[in-house]
């Protein structure tokens, strides 16, 4: 899985979990394919119908700010987004990230349209933008996320070795 | 070298001297999970195949955020959690017991411990001293079954506090002030340590307004040190002995220093839909506004309570405007009582609802109409966060609340005091 390649949806900067997975659908929560369906419905209604398994989410700064509902991550992974990129990212949302073992990358993001097609060469730490024709590199992963992701998030890990194997 | 609060706390925790940056395994005291997080830790919990929870005594369910239940999906998620406290003999805090974060600081957070919870303000509780923040359901399931967590070490902002606050000017100012200065990412993955001669004046009350919104500006934790105004909360709350000297070193290293003179502060406003988006009072347009809400973690207590009930005295709220009132806990509701503050706003007109986290996350009791305007003492103006995108939020403390329910409009409050 080291090369993954889909489309790029555009978000602004300061994309909340509110935006991601609304209060108001607090009802879902209990049922995250259900849920997926809203994905990110309070930023671009249309975004889950338009997106095919694999696209990725493009954001700007502070993705994923306020609270910590580990919900929109999930959905963002149920829907089958292939990385979300950004300029940066709050941390709980990281975080969560990290756990549930859904691709974050940190990039210039500036330079990316909404339909660009994009590489990101998880080895080589870039993205290609196709369109675009340009590379934008993004520092490797820290080893956390790598051995998590590798894993399959954090309940995997301590299912493996009963306990936490990371530092 | 010496340590700040977080690396000190910190330290403890993981079993040898920490510092910035670090990745540590840190032990947790306490750990909890809200109704709109805790089903899905329960899952994972379940998943891991432990079988019991590392500290039962520790392990708190709350049932806030819809509560009562407005739904039968939302009623079936809260007997997830009952029949889970039951199972593995967790705490369930009930429908009308309040806020997680208020019950947090009122009964189960002691100075000097690290609380682990899966909600995001959390860091509520850095303000008795103890390492307090908010993760996802997935980190809180093995805290559960192992009492631990991974965590970074945080660097520390140091927020020097000095003056008084002028009338009118309380400390949800001083916060929306800070965040406004330093962004809603300002102090991504950094703790923020409140210090300076202004912190020894301050209620408890206030330090609680102030480290519940450091995640507001991106940070991990909002600490205080302890004094003699925490030992007095500990006692009132029947735990004096709970007591321990939180402080930093004063040799400790900080990454960056910021000094607010409290006296220089005007009643702030953050407006739709990030919270960084201030405005003094003075700089605001006029508002009109459809609904006030006071209450929440941020801005439920009795002091909130008693400022508001103040302003309304033998007031009304404008026709047109409603004001729903949400005691943080039962706790605070019943004290509210007890000094007649209730009464007092429901003279002026207000409707009081439930202890708990009521329209602030935009489950029930309050969500917005299409083009309506909300003044509220919570800590978070997303857009779609009081149920409905096409709502506005704005922020302020509860006098400001108190007062512009009266005007009808977004108000200055220091005009009548
Ligand atoms: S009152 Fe609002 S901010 Fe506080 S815990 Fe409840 S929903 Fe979250």
């Amino acid at each position: 899985m080291s090369i993954l390649k889909g489309k790029a949806f555009k978000f602004g900067d300061n994309i909340s979990t509110d935006h991601i997975a609304p209060g108001r659908l607090f009802h879902l929560r209990s049922n995250l394919p259900e849920l997926a369906k809203h994905v990110l419905e309070d930023a671009d209604p249309e975004f889950a119908s338009k997106m095919s398994k694999g696209d990725f989410v493009v954001g700007g700064n502070n993705f994923g700010l306020g609270s910590s509902r580990e919900h929109a991550p999930q959905i963002i992974k149920i829907a089958g987004v292939g990385a979300v990129l950004a300029k940066s990212f709050a941390r709980i949302f990281y975080r969560n990230a990290i756990n549930i073992g859904l691709l974050l990358i940190e990039c210039d993001t500036d330079k990316i349209n909404a339909g660009d097609e994009l590489e990101v060469n998880i080895k080589e730490g870039y993205v290609y933008n196709k369109t675009q024709d340009i590379k934008l590199p993004f520092p490797p992963l820290p080893d956390v996320m790598i051995k998590l992701l590798n894993e399959g998030g954090l309940i995997e890990h301590i299912k493996k070795h009963g306990d936490f194997d990371l530092v | 070298m010496g340590q700040t609060i977080a690396e000190k706390i910190l330290s403890k925790h993981a079993d040898r001297p920490v510092k910035p940056g670090e990745l540590i395994i840190s032990n947790i005291d306490v750990v909890m999970v809200q109704d709109g997080t805790g089903p899905l830790a329960v899952n994972e919990f379940k998943k891991m195949g432990k079988g019991k929870l590392f500290n039962p005594e520790r392990t708190i369910l709350f049932i806030d955020h819809a509560a009562p239940s407005p739904r039968k999906e939302l009623s079936n998620s809260h007997t997830v959690l009952r029949d889970f406290a039951k199972e593995y003999g967790a705490v369930l805090s009930e429908v009308g017991e309040g806020v997680c974060h208020q019950r947090l600081i009122e009964s189960f957070v002691n100075p000097g411990e690290v609380l682990l919870g899966a909600d995001s303000h959390t860091c509520t509780s850095g303000a008795l001293g103890a390492f307090a923040t908010g993760v996802g359901s997935t980190d809180i399931a093995v805290v559960m079954a192992l009492g631990k967590t991974w965590l970074k070490v945080p660097s520390t902002y140091k927020i020097v506090l000095e003056g008084e606050f002028e009338k009118g000017v309380y400390a949800k100012d001083l916060i929306l002030y800070l965040i406004g200065l330093i962004g809603a990412d300002g102090a991504t993955y950094k703790a923020l340590e409140f210090t300076g001669s202004a912190v020894k004046n301050m209620t408890m009350s206030d330090r609680f307004t102030i480290s519940n919104m450091a995640v507001e500006a991106g940070a991990k934790a909002g600490l205080f040190e302890t004094d003699e105004k925490t030992r007095e909360y500990l006692k009132q709350h029947g735990r004096e002995n709970k007591f321990v000297e939180i402080k930093a070193d004063d040799d400790a290293e900080y990454e960056r220093v910021i000094n607010i003179n409290l006296s220089d502060l005007k009643p702030m406003i953050s407006l739709p839909h990030t919270v960084d988006n201030t405005k003094t009072i003075d700089e605001m347009p006029k508002v009109e506004v459809n609904q006030v809400y006071i209450g929440t973690c941020t801005n439920g207590r009795i002091e909130d309570l008693r400022i508001a009930a103040e302003i309304l005295k033998n007031k009304k709220v404008k026709e047109g405007v409603r004001l729903l009132v949400a005691p943080a806990s039962r706790q605070v509701f019943l004290q509210a009582l007890e000094e007649g503050l209730i009464t007092t706003l429901v003279n002026s007109g207000a409707a009081i609802v439930t202890s708990g986290c009521g329209a602030c996350v935009g489950v029930h009791a309050g969500i917005l109409g299409d083009g309506e305007v909300c003044l509220s003492s919570q800590n978070r103006n997303f857009q779609g966060r009081m149920g409905n995108t096409e709502g506005f939020i704005y922020l302020s403390s509860p006098a400001t609340c108190a007062y512009s329910a009266i005007k009808g409009y977004i108000a200055d409050v220091r005009e009548v005091l």
